[in-house]
């Protein structure tokens, strides 16, 4: 049962940056747009947050830290980054109407790049005499939890031991599952994503919405590289930690058919599945066998697509022009 | 109502074909302008002069004899793998699977390597690895393909999916033949008896995988452009319906396509862990799979024009990379540029496409 107990924490915590990405390529794959560039945004969400606090926190030196501030710079810093990279590929894309699939991976390359450059040599460039990132103040603000949190036993293990990023995932969620289904906007979005040309005809703004949607998704999934980072990660950058997460949200969307609510427990889920071979008893004589459990999420992911495919069910689909840029003169 | 009777300023429109020179003096000024860019940036994090910024890439891609050499067989090798993938593109197979597939054959060329040596000739174990690693990276391109041909299963995915499968494989079977034990790492296989190590071409550690991949590009140009094989693929690629029209079995048709393009990954393997570095790590392929996706694209899916594709990225790379070097800055600066260059070329072909009007 404990080990249980600290399974879930656990799970829920890997499981909160797979949320940020699913839930902003959601809406981005609704407007027709399929952003392969998620996992280059968010490591780029991720470094600019950490740029940004590793500055305001150096330039604070001994003295104490303002928590408002604490918090709003980092936050601010990487929506402006992720903010930077949608629109980009907007530009490219939607304005120029360049290759998505080709786009996307040039984002990967570039984010990643981006990221592991800066962190490895921000402190080089900054000429800061500091040994590592280690941004542990920061991330003492990131990772509060409510206060009454840990006398509520195995309660507040489970529901309250988050910090505050978290809990904005599950409602950013929450709120574009709401958005998608019942707001007029949302009804809008996925007639973009649908069928391009009767929303056009319809009067409906395409590049207005296929800009809005890429871009607010891109800053969404951003917050997951800096959720990975101040709270997961107790505000320590290390080059590639992040991994391979950022195609595992992209291929959780596929998951979650397209439903952002349906993404928090899938994101929990596959969380789990992440850390599953840390609690997976292989003895000392194997642990080669931990390699292949770490599989596991990859051959899961694999198998829920093949199944997906093969049930075919209409409402499962995605969105129609997925991948296809729209020009109005072309028929 | 002045608001609505607003005309746009300007409005695009299709253009008619572009003749050859002018695409390319289009995508020559892309590319200037990002070599510049790339210049600046450079300049500004190492505060060197702009001017010496491509004075130190080319000498550190070409500054002497073996860094040239190496700079040639990466080129090889990413001209390879873009080459494997380009049958997949031109079918709009979207395999971003190439470093899975590539891992797969390297790790049959290990397994032969570690489990043969001293139990048959050195040259049956090269015959043996050429076969199984083909074989491996043909299986790891099958499986989504048999999946895409039966379902339609999103191959994007399936194909990512795949790669890390392939990495978590390798890394399961390093720690079962990791030498010496504990240290996470095979080493150089086979130092002392050398078996199973590819033969060398011309007198050269080099040459094996620069010849490969040169006969490879040169099949690859005439299968796609003078087969019965290549048709069909290019069919498939234009439309779905048309192929079942005119009788092209589609499902069959993804299957060799993937088939191919799989084996030929795996053969790019089989260089890297026979020929190149006698041993096998999960990042091996190094992100090749997808530079290579990029590479096949950018030249339009067209062989030979992958071959100064991949050189200009080859070359960004092993230079920035000396810059990044030189100056203790981190390696990924390398992508940073090859990032740069590849959004101005993606951005290009706007201009290739489309025309703007400008309103009188």
């Amino acid at each position: 049962m404990t080990g249980f107990l600290s399974f879930i924490p656990r799970a829920v915590g890997q499981g909160i940056p797979l949320l940020f990405g699913c839930t902003g390529e959601i809406i981005t794959e609704k407007s027709g747009n399929l952003n392969l560039g998620i996992p280059g945004v968010m490591y780029v969400g991720a470094i600019s947050g950490v740029i940004g606090s590793f500055f305001y926190e150096n330039s604070v030196g001994d003295g104490s830290m303002n928590g408002f501030l604490a918090i709003m710079i980092p936050v601010l810093c990487s929506l402006l980054g992720s903010f930077l990279m949608g629109i980009l590929y907007c530009f490219l894309t939607v304005t120029l109407r360049a290759n998505q699939n080709v786009t996307g991976l040039a984002m990967t390359t570039f984010g990643v790049g981006f990221g592991n450059f800066f962190g490895g040599s921000l402190i080089r460039l900054s000429n800061l005499d500091v040994p590592t990132i280690a941004l542990s103040k920061t991330s003492a603000y990131f990772s509060a939890t409510l206060p009454f949190a840990k006398k509520l036993g195995w309660f507040g293990e489970i529901f309250l031991s988050y910090g505050f990023l978290a809990y904005t995932g599950v409602i950013i969620a929450v709120a574009t599952a709401v958005f998608l289904k019942k707001s007029r906007a949302g009804l809008h979005l996925r007639a973009v994503g649908e069928s391009p040309a009767t929303a056009d005809a319809m009067g409906i703004n395409v590049t207005a919405y296929k800009y809005n949607a890429t871009v607010t998704g891109c800053m969404i999934a951003g917050l997951g590289g800096l959720y990975y980072v101040m709270d997961y990660a107790s505000g320590v950058w290390s080059n590639d930690a992040f991994g391979d997460r950022g195609w595992l949200a992209i291929a959780l969307v596929i998951f979650t058919i397209w439903k952002a609510d349906i993404g928090i427990l899938a994101s929990f889920l596959f969380g789990g599945l992440y850390i599953l071979y840390l609690y997976i008893p292989t003895g000392m004589e194997h642990m080669e066998l931990k390699e292949l459990y770490k599989m596991i999420p990859y051959v899961v992911t694999s198998i829920v697509l093949i199944v997906t495919s093969m049930r075919n069910r209409r409402e499962d689909q995605p969105p129609a022009s997925l991948g296809l840029n729209y020009f109005r003169e072309e028929r | 109502m002045e608001n609505k009777q607003r005309t746009p300023l300007f409005h695009l429109a299709k253009r008619e074909e572009l003749s050859k020179g002018r695409k390319l003096v289009i995508r020559l000024i892309s590319i200037v302008a990002a070599l510049l860019l790339c210049a600046v940036i450079t300049a500004l994090a190492t505060g060197i002069n702009p001017l010496q910024v491509y004075g130190s890439i080319i000498s550190g891609a070409f500054g002497s004899a073996r860094k040239t050499w190496i700079t040639l067989q990466d080129l090889s090798i990413l001209l390879l793998i873009s080459v494997a993938l380009t049958p997949a593109f031109t079918m709009r197979f979207w395999n971003i699977g190439g470093e899975g597939q590539v891992l797969m054959g390297g790790l049959a060329t290990a397994a032969c390597m570690i489990l043969l040596e001293n139990k048959v000739p050195s040259v049956l174990i090269m015959l043996i690895s050429f076969v199984a690693a083909v074989a491996a990276g043909a299986l790891w391109g099958l499986i989504p393909a048999v999946c895409k041909a039966l379902w339609n299963t999103n191959e994007t995915l399936m194909t990512l999916m795949m790669n890390y499968i392939a990495t978590q494989l390798v890394s399961f079977f390093i720690i079962i033949w990791e030498v010496p034990k504990g240290s996470g790492k095979i080493g150089i296989i086979n130092q002392n008896t050398h078996d199973g190590w590819l033969v060398q071409l011309f007198g050269s550690k080099y040459m094996l995988a620069i010849t490969v991949s040169i006969l490879v590009t040169v099949f690859m140009y005439v299968y796609l452009n003078y087969s019965k094989h290549g048709y069909e693929i290019r069919v498939v690629g234009q439309s779905i319906n048309t192929a079942k029209y005119v009788g092209i079995n589609t499902g069959k048709v993804i299957i060799r396509t993937m088939l191919l393009s799989g084996a030929l990954c795996g053969l790019a393997g089989l260089l890297l862990v026979g020929s190149i570095n006698h041993t096998i790590t999960t990042t091996i392929a190094g992100g090749q799979g997808f530079t290579a996706v990029m590479v096949s694209w950018m030249a339009k899916f067209n062989p030979f024009t992958m071959v100064p594709c991949a050189l200009l990225i080859v070359f960004m790379e092993r230079g920035a990379g000396e810059i990044a070097t030189n100056f203790s800055l981190n390696p990924s600066f390398a992508d940073i540029m090859t990032g740069i260059i590849l959004f101005f070329i993606i951005g290009c072909e706007f201009f290739i496409n489309y025309r703007i009007k400008i309103k009188k």
